[in-house]
């Protein structure tokens, strides 16, 4: 046993290659499973799509979504009597066209989700891992706080936040990443809980890994699969949450073509125009379903539980 | 058990001081002060001012006055409204029994309809019924319900002019309030036609706030079912020789439950949220559409106060759920 | 007539990656009073067949076989119902993780209780008096304590007792043990075993042991079937099998055991699988 090299002299470019080809089966695999389910592949399709539109709205809406045709008021949809097809999916009150507000709004909803996702994951990742690696005190405050935020409905709560920050799309973002965030720190804290003990982390442990670099390197790669799925819930949370604080005068302020917005501007002629209250809770749903299908599927996909059967 | 419920309530203590912080930060964090705010855009005298903030207590040490917040909370005063000066807590009372009512009837229709729809959606695993139950599902679940509302209302208020738009009652009858649930009062009263008027009302709302809860309970029904469904104690009901209603009815859906219950828990905070958008949409005279009106008319003791109650109506409600979970699972009643 | 015989069963699980043959045309004969032991890996269908008898393979299985019968009854094609008056009554089965194959939401008392009013006339304080005596006959002791202990209360032999009793509450016939001891403490898996064995003795019952434990082969069968992957390699009485195998398989299973091990490192059945072309 004295002679024995040193192990450190494993071939590192030979192994960088077989972990990125092992990084690539997986992803194959992944994909599989993902692609098994028909659902999700629709999401992901409508999902894509939404995001192409809403990249390219100045080209693909027909008309300026703030610019108001002075006599079109309330003009109905083109397969309706008294539709025009300049107008394919109507007017509003004061004479904008549906379609082209829809095509814009799309992109404050996909921007939201964005954003109010970045925000809360990166925040509740942070506080987890640090509650999760830290435990103790730091642990037990964490967590009471979590509790308390969990323990007001997230909507009464992000109109609370609102009413101190002021109505405003920005400041319902804030107020919706700050109600979203304490799943993602709980859902982080527990799998650290769980892997902190784990062979492989007290071998990093052991081989002189610093405190950071196990938290983030060594253990949250290992925490990320409830995250992704907690994450795409979080995504049509927030657009959903969005909307309705728009709905509630809270959120994006008129005339910013906010979907939720839209509704509440729409909401008096419910029973004389249909078509202003409709078309903005479709695009709401059918984004918030394609979301929630794609989060279906990758929760199907990357939970190893399902995955034998 | 009793350890087990010690321990619930003891976890509730420091969550609630912690409520009642944020309820006593929020009219603090406000931009401007509160008797400012009271006055509104007419503007007030510096003396005036003084002396309002003398009498709500304002010009003391903030911990000062988180003592008294909280003492006062315990003697049931949590500060008066400003738009209709009465106390925040006589305001709450009168109108929580119009968001009990909508709350409780969603959660029965809830209940009784995705806890079977979820259950036979995991009999039927990967036949066309499951797919359609569990694609409708998920529509319910991707729902915005305010607009849903919006629909409703348009197709059966519109339409069919079959359900009122909005309110509790048709203004035809007056009667007292006995239990504050319209229903049973109407009924109390013994008014012909007083109790349909009820339901008519109570319908689209009900059906709108259970949406949501209805999706996510038929979820949880199905996976929670499929995976004691895969348990060895469900081979031996059938090897005993059960008939399939005693071994899915009795032997699964009874370890099915206790997940089942714990969601149940859960809606309570999301069929409050939901009141907020629905009694908005329906005029529901409701602490939903109370808390929208006060935010918009920035009457803030009214939210301060609305934000502790919704809170401690939540934790309580939490604490029961807890209880009937250690209650139907022995492996918890019996340690 | 014997108490069940099964010709030519060949059992298929439709699974995400196509068919999978579980069980490829074997046949399986017991008598009233005898002890058969059904030897093999795990893998090799010893199970599927017997819950392919008992009727409890999930939907994804397709069964076929010759014949299928248990005293004269075809379980072929016997409706569900019809088979339901059978199932826990003439023929029994008891399970390999006797903890889990108890319900954690339902007393002990109340789950031994139940087979008795599925299968009996007994009701109301009749049946408890049954269950004691049942829980007194397998030898758990203070049956009256135990009535209203729940599973997650009771040690794995205690539990696989209770097990024990349900399958013998009705006198079957036919009891089939899959791997009973297998999941047990090793001192415990003795009186396990010496339980079966007596009862069986009492009661003239035929008793299936599906087991990968030659020991326990050895200990209880009066004949035994051995099965790779799917396929019978050899049937023969006790006493022949361990003196005279004459399949490769067996020989191969005999010479992995710890006892007739010689040199320094157990043999495994892979070392046999090329040499003996199985």
């Amino acid at each position: 046993m004295k002679n024995q090299p040193p192990a450190v002299s494993a071939d590192l470019t030979q192994l960088e290659k077989e972990s990125r080809s092992a990084t690539k089966a997986q992803l194959a695999e992944f994909w599989y499973y993902f692609s098994q389910n028909k659902g999700a592949v629709v999401g992901l399709v409508i999902f894509s799509a939404l995001v192409v539109v809403a990249a390219l709205a100045p080209w693909v809406a027909p008309h300026d979504p703030g610019f108001q045709f002075r006599e079109n008021f309330l003009t109905p949809p083109f397969w309706e009597d008294g539709g025009t097809t300049s107008f394919l999916l109507g007017t509003d009150a004061v004479g904008r066209d549906i379609l082209s507000r829809l095509i814009y709004g799309a992109r404050f909803s996909l921007f939201i989700g964005i954003i109010v996702v970045a925000v809360s994951l990166t925040g509740g990742i942070v506080i987890g891992l640090i509650a999760g690696y830290m435990r103790g005190i730091v642990d037990t405050l964490i967590m009471r706080l979590m509790d308390i935020i969990l323990s007001f409905p997230s909507l009464l709560l992000a109109l609370v936040l609102v009413a101190i920050l002021g109505p405003g799309l920005v400041n319902a973002m804030i107020a919706i990443a700050i109600v979203l965030q304490p799943h993602f720190v709980r859902l982080t804290r527990a799998a650290v809980l769980a892997e902190r003990n784990r062979d492989y982390v007290v071998a990093a442990r052991v081989a002189g890994a610093g405190h950071i670099r196990l938290m983030f390197k060594t253990i949250l790669p290992n925490c990320l699969a409830p995250l992704i799925v907690q994450a795409t819930l979080a995504f049509s949370n927030a657009i959903l949450d969005a909307a309705a604080l728009g709905f509630l005068g809270m959120g994006a302020q008129p005339p910013t073509p906010e979907w939720g917005t839209m509704l509440s501007e729409a909401r008096e002629f419910i029973l004389s125009a249909w078509w202003v209250v409709t078309f903005p809770g479709i695009a709401i749903l059918v984004t918030v379903l394609a979301i929630n299908l794609v989060g279906d599927g990758l929760r199907d996909a990357l939970d190893p539980k399902l995955k034998r059967s | 058990m009793l350890r087990f419920l010690l321990g619930r309530v003891g976890l509730l203590i420091p969550t609630f001081l912690g409520v009642t912080l944020v309820a006593f930060s929020f009219i603090r964090l406000l931009p401007g002060d509160p008797a400012e705010l009271l006055a509104g855009e007419r503007g007030i005298s510096p003396e005036r001012k003084a002396e309002v903030m003398e009498q709500l207590g304002f010009n003391k040490p903030y911990w000062q006055q988180y003592i008294d917040y909280v003492a006062g909370i315990f003697q049931g005063d949590l500060g008066v409204s400003f738009a209709s000066k009465k106390p925040v807590l006589d305001e709450f009372l009168t109108l929580f029994p119009a968001t009990a009512e909508l709350a409780l009837c969603a959660i029965i229709i809830a209940i009784c309809l995705g806890i079977p729809a979820g259950i036979f959606a995991a009999v039927k695993r990967g036949s066309v019924a499951d797919q359609a139950i569990m694609g409708t599902a998920l529509v319910g679940y991707s729902m915005p319900i305010f607009w849903w509302g919006l629909l409703l209302i348009i197709l059966f208020s519109g339409i069919l002019q079959w359900t009122p738009v909005s309110g509790r009652i048709s203004l035809l009858y007056f009667f007292p309030q006995v239990t504050g649930f319209m229903l049973i009062d109407s009924l109390l009263s013994g008014q012909k036609g007083a109790f349909l008027s009820a339901v008519q009302h109570l319908i689209l709302p009900s059906i709108v706030l259970a949406t949501i809860p209805l999706a996510v309970i038929a979820r949880q029904t199905r996976s929670a079912m499929l995976e004691v469904l895969g348990e060895d104690y469900v081979r031996t009901a059938r090897a005993k020789g059960l008939p399939p209603h005693q071994v899915v009815g009795l032997h699964a859906l009874r370890n099915a439950l206790i997940p089942v219950i714990t969601t149940i828990g859960l809606q309570v905070g999301v069929l409050l949220a939901g009141a907020i958008l629905t009694e908005t949409i329906f005029s529901w005279p409701g602490i939903g559409k109370w808390l929208v009106d006060s935010i918009s008319r920035r009457d803030y003791f009214v939210v301060q106060g609305g934000l502790l109650l919704i809170a401690g109506i939540i934790m309580v409600v939490n604490l029961i759920v807890d209880v009937l979970y250690g209650l139907v699972n022995p492996r918890i009643r019996h340690t | 007539m014997s108490l069940l015989e099964i010709r030519n069963l060949k059992v298929e699980f439709d699974t995400a990656k196509g068919p999978f043959k579980a069980l490829d045309g074997v046949d399986y004969t017991v008598d009233a009073g005898e002890v058969l032991a059904i030897v093999g890996e795990s893998g090799s269908g010893k199970s599927v067949a017997m819950l392919a008898t008992m009727g409890l393979l999930p939907d994804s299985a397709t069964i076929a076989a010759d014949k299928m019968e248990f005293e004269g009854l075809d379980l072929q094609t016997l409706s569900a119902r019809d088979r339901r008056r059978v199932i826990g009554k003439d023929i029994s089965m008891i399970f390999q993780e006797p903890i889990a194959s108890l319900n954690p939401c339902f007393t002990v008392g109340f789950q031994l209780g139940e087979t008795l009013k599925a299968h009996t006339d007994l009701r109301g304080k009749k049946v408890k008096t049954r269950v004691l005596e049942l829980m007194h006959a397998v030898g758990l002791p203070d049956p009256e304590g135990r009535f209203n202990a729940f599973p997650h209360q009771m040690s794995g032999g205690q539990c696989q007792r209770v097990m024990i009793a349900m399958a013998i509450a009705c006198s079957p016939k036919l009891l089939i043990a899959d791997e009973p001891t297998t999941a047990l403490d090793v001192t415990i898996q003795k009186q396990i075993l010496d339980l079966l064995v007596q009862l069986q003795r009492d009661s003239g019952m035929g008793l299936i042991m599906i087991t990968h434990d030659m020991g326990v082969v050895a200990e209880t069968a009066d004949r035994v079937i051995v099965q790779y992957k799917g396929r019978k390699m050899e049937e023969a009485d006790v006493l022949s099998l361990f003196e005279r195998p004459q399949n490769p398989y067996t020989k191969a299973l005999l010479s992995a055991l710890p006892e007739n091990a010689t040199g320094d490192r157990l043999p495994t059945v892979s070392d046999f699988a090329e040499a003996g072309g199985f």
